[in-house]
């Protein structure tokens, strides 16, 4: 019992086969209790067959999990007690309103009818949704259907939450909102294992990342180790002059050492930089030299360049050929 | 944050078991959740309530004079025979009506809830039942106003009517396991109408067994369906609670007793 309050996931190894088309092909996933794990990948890359087996609601094929140190397997109902799951899918009921589909969840997780209402009351309450209360669902807002679900999520007030894709089809606005309440359920001391094809996403909510392409991790580290793993930063350079070009250019060779980049514009000039500290001497060069500047930045590495160079195939669009994979993952689950 | 706060893996009491008591108590929340449902698409019910009035007036008009020699004769035979045949009709719909719920979203939250794994499907037959017993009443209404007379009275009246919800509610979990393991509802409905039709229409529900060829007999005289008839009709007719209902009960039971493991395991399976 020691170790499950410090890991609220552990798997090594898990499989889940469908057909010939390994779904998932040996994860390994570690996420310490208390902070906020993505696992980010394509459509059709695992992620949902991944947490449908943590959730119980697959059985995997091959390897082990525990979540809370207790076994995916053998101890399926006490893991249920531990966790809370926001399908990709709203899983709510379309025919009944906010009201009554929270009720008949916590009269399913043993409340009592009265408390049942209060807890329901509460949740709708603190989601914003008290006003739609005795609305059928029909009515509902994308975004508010998932509010829903997640406050359905959150009625036995689980130490792990499951969100699948939380913020896929939603409008910038209610995406934000719904960043918000992520955080703020962290601040409660929740874990939430969250998956996403957004890279911002990740790179916004996620303490450690997780990088799935084809049914494996194939990168795992915070956000800063990943881009650091692709490489160095690079400094931005604007010219007050474009005349100055040829001479910023030379300087940049024979300071840092590299060659520079020159935007098709003409007036930007791009260059790695492997050492900070020789980026001083470069400027105090420039101001002998006479060369002006009207810009400096410096561009870290973007997650989008990390799936690139780690998966060497990029980021499919929503309606890519990975749609078909995704929907057996879903027509599976 | 008021409504939002998380209990520790510490604090809480885990079993990995579910007792017999939450079983039933989750059963009954899903029923509630069945009987919403009607309640929000009142339409569902059409079939429940037209199928009755339809089917008894045409059949009591039909081949009343053929069999009998008039209708008011037929009735004593037929308004039973017309009971079974429609509520085990309606609760096709069932195993319809699950295989619809089940592709919705809302049975993946069911799957990760700690509850009992058959409440789902316990709840949704025992909602029905309620469809059943909209039937049985029409039937019987509607029976009434064209002259049906039974000789047990009120009281044997209901009884029999109970006994066909109940035989239904056995039945039911048939048409339920087709709902689960089928891809689609119209295939359900397929399956269903497929062991429907002999069940029903090769029994004593419209003619007397002595008509038929010796073969058929055979099937119409083993057939459960004919006990529940005949059941009925001495319930209804005579007020006697007879071998037939026991049969009917025993036959209930032994369906129940195969089908609800079948399917319970068929729905874990897919889960």
């Amino acid at each position: 019992m020691t170790t499950s309050s410090e890991w609220a996931v552990e798997a090594h190894g898990l499989v889940k086969v469908f057909g010939d088309n390994r779904a998932v092909d040996g994860v390994d996933l570690t996420v310490r209790a208390g902070t906020v794990y993505g696992v980010l990948g394509p459509n059709g890359a695992g992620k949902t067959t991944t947490i449908s087996m943590l959730a119980t609601l697959l059985k995997p094929d091959g390897g082990e999990a525990t979540i809370f140190g207790h076994d995916i397997r053998r101890e399926q109902q006490v893991v249920r007690q531990l966790i809370g799951v926001t399908a990709q899918f709203a899983s709510v009921d379309e025919t009944l309103s906010a009201t009554e589909n929270l009720v008949i969840f916590s009269r399913l997780l043993g409340l009592s009818r009265a408390d049942a209402k209060r807890k329901s009351a509460e949740l709708l309450e603190e989601f914003g949704l008290a006003e739609a209360a005795t609305r059928p669902l029909k009515k509902f807002s994308g975004g508010m259907r998932r509010r829903l679900d997640l406050a359905a999520s959150l009625i036995s007030q689980p130490p792990l939450l499951f969100l699948d894709e939380p913020t896929t089809g939603l409008d910038p606005r209610t995406r934000a909102q719904m960043w918000d309440t992520i955080r703020r359920l962290v601040a409660t001391g929740s874990t939430v294992l969250l998956t996403t094809q957004y890279l911002d996403e990740a790179d916004q909510l996620a303490d450690r990342i997780a990088v799935i392409d084809t049914g494996r991790v194939v990168a795992e580290g915070t956000a800063d180790e990943l881009k650091a793993s692709v490489g160095e930063s690079s400094l931005q350079l604007r010219l007050a002059d474009p005349a100055d070009m040829e001479d910023a250019r030379r300087a940049i060779a024979a300071v840092l050492g590299v060659e520079a980049v020159v935007s098709p514009e003409g007036s930007r000039i791009t260059a790695p930089m492997r050492n900070p500290d020789t980026v001083t001497d470069l400027f105090v060069t420039f101001r002998e030299a006479g060369i002006h500047l009207t810009e400096m930045s410096v561009q870290k590495p973007t997650l989008d360049e990390v799936f690139l160079t780690l998966t060497g195939h990029g980021v499919e669009e929503e309606s890519g050929p990975g749609q078909d994979a995704d929907e057996a993952e879903r027509v599976n689950a | 944050m008021s409504a939002i706060t998380i209990t520790p893996p510490a604090q809480r009491k885990l079993k990995n078991h579910v007792s017999i008591t939450q079983t039933v108590a989750n059963s009954f929340t899903m029923a509630y959740r069945g009987l919403l449902k009607i309640k929000r698409t009142p339409e569902q019910l059409f079939d429940v309530t037209l199928q009755p009035i339809i089917f008894t007036l045409m059949f009591a008009y039909l081949f009343g004079g053929a069999i009998s020699g008039d209708v008011q004769k037929y009735l004593p035979l037929l308004i039973p025979g017309i009971l079974v045949q429609t509520v085990i009709t309606t609760s096709v719909v069932t195993g319809v009506q699950l295989r619809e719920d089940m592709d919705k979203g809302v049975f993946d939250r069911f799957k990760s809830l700690p509850i009992a794994r058959i409440a789902p499907l316990a709840g949704a037959l025992l909602a029905d039942t309620l469809r059943y017993a909209i039937a049985t009443t029409i039937t019987f209404v509607v029976g009434f106003i064209i002259g049906y007379r039974p000789e047990g009275g009120v009281g044997f009246v209901i009884l029999a009517g109970l006994l066909v919800v109940v035989c239904s509610w056995a039945i039911s979990w048939i048409f339920a396991f087709f709902g689960v393991i089928a891809r689609t509802a119209g295939s359900v409905q397929g399956i269903s109408f497929l062991v429907l039709f002999p069940l029903t229409f090769l029994s004593n529900a419209y003619v007397p067994v002595d008509t038929l060829p010796d073969w058929l007999k055979w099937f119409a005289t083993v057939n459960p369906v004919s006990h529940l008839v005949t059941a009925v009709r001495e319930l209804a007719n005579s007020g006697t609670f007879g071998a037939d209902a026991w049969l009917a009960l025993l036959g209930a039971a032994v369906v129940v007793a195969v089908f609800a493991p079948l399917t319970v395991r068929a729905y874990m399976r897919k889960a």
